[in-house]
């Protein structure tokens, strides 16, 4: 997963604030959320020099469909379907401990993770760990996954 | 949607799989990971029943495959992985019918271990077991997370069991032995990965031994002491340990024996298990309807006027097409000629052919004779074996007009 930094050294770094944003760093940061994409750094897409740090970014930031609200993203064409996460998710197990708690398939509607068509599909992310008042850095599931193929912005 | 069928992807058989259907065919697989996905949505290229290139109807494409088989000297059976346990039984039927040559996948993958097991030289359990007991589990020369992705999930490492309440983080030790790092051991973690040389198993094996007997390991590779004494350590902790064999220890071992002596001494100061990491639906299947019948459980030859069985490595699918010694083959769904090497399987496309398979393959393009099955836990139910031996049975999910191979068999047996 990239980090702000990284980003950042792709960037023009000339604090021109023609996207909008008061600094390079600032851009960096919205970028790594996913609040901004590449393409809205004008001098970046325009001027041949940054050509190569574009290039990066765009591969670095691989474009998301969906973010969720908590900021989960499941990279689709990396996952598998092994179902780690889904029975690896704390509250997948403490909703449903005799199903996904117990490494069959889910047998409750308020689980986060389900696997469809060999695909994992994030539903009901309000109840994530890293949601809400009381929210923790939960890894859970970017632990278990094989082919890192979840990720949080 | 309230009904579970079986995946047939890996010998893993999930029982856990629901299924969406439109228009006869399977829509949406929930649970099942990628590569039961992509087997229970059927082939992408189905096989055609044809005899020479053209295409003809299954009767009389039965009638020829039973020609070339009844006419052949020494014919070669072969596949079976991915059979149901009612076709192997009438497959073994026909080879001592027609004196074959009567062999699996298990020949060049598992067999060693699934002959120990079923000799009881190797201490096994179900997979129940794993999940509700085992707290050290090593995957050696195995990775489940991409050969049987629902491994670590379903029964090895993540879930729940009754007496492993309380998770993964704090119930269970994974341990990976392999020669690289494969993703099973990006999940076990560094300090739970032990890289050995390729082909040094044997080595570690009696290093490990040697730590387990409280004597300083050696290794001509040189690997850290301190490390193998700390895996030691924790196996000797174990209460229910289990070890997951994969075909890189099996590849890597010229025998058996440094593995006899490890599973000797690991039940002498802790209670070890062998899991063998099967990879075809119903490979054990096979092994355990052959054993049944004959003693044997793979590379069988069966005389053509006694009917009784010879057993020994040269009758092996191999052996047998090294050595050209087969005159005719009958592939049941399994594709030697691309799993085998090129040096090897192609002898068979230069003797008569026949393929008995859902989707077209490398081998099937080379028949002479292709007769198109059902596929095998979707069209067709059926029993098969788990690969830590248990039956399960197999439902039907959608209709076809194809036979199911335990059908094409009979028939071809009663046409000879």
């Amino acid at each position: 997963m990239a980090n702000v930094m990284e980003i950042y050294q792709l960037l023009p770094k000339t604090n021109c604030k023609e996207c909008g944003k008061s600094t390079c760093m600032a851009f960096a940061v919205d970028l790594l959320a996913r609040k901004v994409s590449v393409n809205d750094c004008p001098p970046l897409v325009n001027d041949a020099k940054y050509k190569a740090g574009y290039e990066k970014l765009s591969e670095m930031i691989a474009p998301v469909g969906e973010v969720t609200e908590t900021g989960l993203i499941v990279h689709e064409d990396k996952c598998i379907g092994c179902g780690n996460c889904v029975v690896a998710c704390p509250v997948d197990v403490a909703n449903d401990p005799l199903g996904a708690g117990s490494g069959k398939a889910p047998t409750s509607d308020k689980v986060i993770f389900k696997v469809e068509d060999g695909v994992v599909k994030a539903r009901n992310v309000q109840e994530c760990r890293r949601f809400g008042e009381n929210k923790i850095l939960c890894v859970a599931c970017i632990d278990t996954c094989p082919t890192k193929a979840i990720e949080f912005v | 949607m309230s009904e579970y069928y079986v995946c047939t992807g890996c010998a893993l058989l999930c029982d856990d799989i629901e299924v969406e259907t439109e228009n006869g065919k399977v829509k949406t697989v929930h649970a099942a990971c990628r590569k039961g996905v992509a087997r229970m949505k059927g082939c992408i290229d189905s096989l055609e029943c044809t005899v020479d290139g053209e295409k003809t109807d299954v009767e009389s494409a039965i009638a020829k495959a039973a020609e070339i088989l009844g006419e052949a000297a020494n014919p070669l059976i072969f596949g079976h992985g991915n059979s149901s346990s009612e076709a192997q039984k009438l497959s073994i039927a026909l080879a001592k019918k027609v004196g074959a040559y009567l062999d699996d996948t298990s020949s060049f993958c598992q067999g060693p271990i699934i002959e120990a097991i079923l000799q009881e030289k190797l201490k096994t359990c179900t997979l129940d077991d794993i999940r509700h007991k085992a707290d050290v589990i090593i995957f050696w020369g195995a990775d489940p997370s991409n050969s049987h992705p629902r491994h670590l999930s379903r029964y090895s490492y993540f879930p729940r069991g009754k007496e492993r309440q309380r998770g993964w983080e704090e119930d269970r030790t994974a341990i990976c032995v392999d020669v690289r790092k494969s993703e099973t051991a990006i999940i076990c973690g560094d300090n739970r990965f032990y890289k050995i040389p390729m082909g040094e198993d044997a080595e570690f094996m009696d290093a490990l031994v040697s730590a387990l007997s409280s004597k300083v390991p050696k290794t001509s590779f040189g690997f850290d002491a301190k490390k193998i004494l700390e895996l030691a350590n924790v196996l000797k902790k174990a209460k229910f340990g289990v070890i997951c064999v994969g075909l890189g220890l099996i590849y890597s071992l010229k025998d058996l024996e440094p593995l006899f002596r490890l599973m000797d001494k690991l039940n002498e100061v802790s209670d070890f298990n062998i899991m063998p990491m099967v990879g075809q639906y119903n490979m054990r299947g096979f092994n355990q309807n052959l054993y049944e019948e004959t003693g044997c459980i793979n590379r069988v030859k069966y005389s053509p006027e006694s009917g009784e069985a010879e057993h020994g490595p040269e009758f092996s699918v191999v052996e047998a097409l090294r050595n050209k010694t087969v005159d005719a083959a009958l592939i049941i769904g399994s594709d030697p000629l691309s799993s085998l090497p090129l040096s090897v399987s192609r002898y068979l496309a230069e003797i008569p052919l026949i393929s008995i398979d859902p989707c077209r393959n490398l081998t099937s393009s080379r028949s002479n004779v292709t007769i198109p099955c059902a596929l095998g836990g979707v069209e067709y139910g059926g029993t098969a074996v788990r690969m830590d031996g248990v039956d399960v049975e197999l439902k039907k999910i959608i209709d076809t007009d194809n036979l199911p191979d335990v059908e094409i068999l009979k028939k071809i047996t009663e046409a000879i």
